[in-house]
């Protein structure tokens, strides 16, 4: 399970409303927060977008996996106000951030990502007119996204490497492997993309890529 | 038809294809050779992935230095890491994604995103992160992807390669039941009867031409006399 929520296919009220609609309502919350600048409403806010889980149909463990892999920097956060400000600035921006994290998350977890890259596409459309070509801006989006499990794949696999030679403590060894991997993951990834004509406007220019390709 | 006339490319000094001449027109063909032959540098020309230094290839009246775009709508190429294929987060959104650039219209591509995710056994899947899927679902999803843009040829490079015997066996009878052209590209010589003619590459020549019988026989011969 990744950190950073994937689809949860499913019929919950969430589901069906539309992705316009939720960011919207994601961004006025995140606004109201800031603005009701309090930490009993942004203790309030996060208990609601805890409760929010079981109500819209999402198992709770998505929410426990967010607050797991933020509470470090939560906690550094709280700490770091607490000490020099006071124990409610600390409380309230850890409440106001884990809130908006935990919202955020509902809606990627019951959103497509192809409905989110149409909604991308339809509000960049006006910028068009100076040159922006939002079908590409969208799919570098759909990729940034997919690319997020190869590059814990191809960590996980150097590690494993790494160990399998009986190394251990000094993990910035594995840099160097995870990166070849990561570039040739993205080679490949590239040359599928023209394949199957999806980025079109590579056509005749493949000369300088093909000299990369092994001779297979 | 797929053509290719006088075809030479080369690495840097590393001379990949030699002078191809061939015509693709029957309906199976294999191709089969050593690591280092030259297979995947002539599957990628026939797309236009690879542009030759030299000759041409070309598919009716279109050329792939000049037609890339058209050419690759009508040769689907499905590689060997499917892993690296499928571009979306989730199962339907990868077959998707290769439809929007034929704009079909959100009806016809929703039909065609169903028809395939059922016809290859991904349709319970559909929402399911396309990374999770187990080596043999990747690849029936690239071979999916692909198909649902119904291309008229569909060329493979080693597609089998990462997969165990049942899904190679899982994949050899979607590549058995295509109405299209299939070109494959492969290691493995079991999957090969059946097929109307095969090719051995070597030194980036092709060096036999025939049934498959034979076409393996000479293989055989050749890998025995290094």
């Amino acid at each position: 399970m990744n950190t950073v929520g994937l689809y949860v296919p499913g019929s919950g009220p969430l589901h069906r409303v539309p992705a316009g609609a939720k960011i919207l309502v994601l961004l006025a919350v995140g606004v109201a927060l800031v603005a009701f600048a309090d930490h009993r409403v942004a203790v309030g806010a996060l208990a609601a977008a805890i409760s929010l889980y079981p109500v819209v149909g999402l198992p709770l463990r998505h929410a426990g996996g967010v607050v797991r892999s933020l509470w470090p920097f939560v906690l550094a956060i709280a700490l770091f106000q607490t000490f020099f400000g006071d124990w409610q600035t600390g409380l309230r921006l850890a409440a106001q951030l884990l809130a908006l994290v935990l919202l955020a998350n509902a809606v990627t977890l019951t959103t497509r990502v192809r409905e989110m890259l149409d909604l991308f596409e339809r509000v960049c459309r006006p910028l068009s007119r100076i040159g922006v070509n939002s079908d590409r801006v969208a799919l570098v989006l759909a990729l940034t996204v997919r690319s997020i499990p190869m590059v814990a794949a191809a960590w996980r696999a150097a590690r494993e490497g790494y160990r399998a030679r009986g190394l251990s403590g000094r993990p910035h060894l594995l840099v160097v492997p995870v990166i070849v991997q990561l570039l040739r993951m993205a080679e490949a990834t590239g040359e599928a993309l023209v394949a199957r004509g999806i980025d079109e406007d590579t056509r005749g220019e493949y000369g300088s890529r093909t000299d990369r390709v092994s001779a297979d | 038809m797929l053509r290719l006339e006088g075809v030479s490319h080369s690495y840097g000094d590393r001379v990949a294809l030699r002078e191809v001449t061939l015509d693709l027109a029957e309906h199976r063909i294999g191709v089969i050779g050593a690591n280092g032959s030259g297979k995947s540098t002539l599957a990628r020309t026939l797309n236009g992935l690879v542009v030759p230094d030299e000759g041409r290839v070309t598919l009716g009246e279109w050329d792939t230095r000049r037609h890339a775009r058209h050419i690759r709508r009508r040769v689907g190429f499905v590689f060997s890491d499917a892993a690296n294929q499928i571009i979306m987060p989730t199962v339907a959104e990868d077959v998707e994604v290769g439809l929007r650039s034929l704009k079909l219209g959100r009806a016809e591509t929703a039909r065609r995103v169903d028809a395939y995710l059922e016809r290859y056994g991904l349709a319970d899947h559909r929402d399911h992160p396309a990374h999770l899927l187990s080596g043999g679902q990747k690849q029936l999803l690239a071979l999916a992807s692909v198909l649902a843009t119904e291309p008229q040829v569909l060329v493979c490079d080693e597609p089998t390669t990462l997969l165990d015997l049942r899904n190679t066996r899982m994949v050899h009878r979607v590549l058995e039941g295509l109405e299209q052209q299939v070109v494959l590209f492969t290691h493995d010589l079991d999957l090969l009867p059946g097929f109307d003619r095969v090719l051995v590459v070597d030194g980036g020549r092709v060096v036999f031409d025939g049934p498959p019988a034979d076409a393996v026989g000479h293989y055989t011969e050749l890998m025995d006399a290094r």
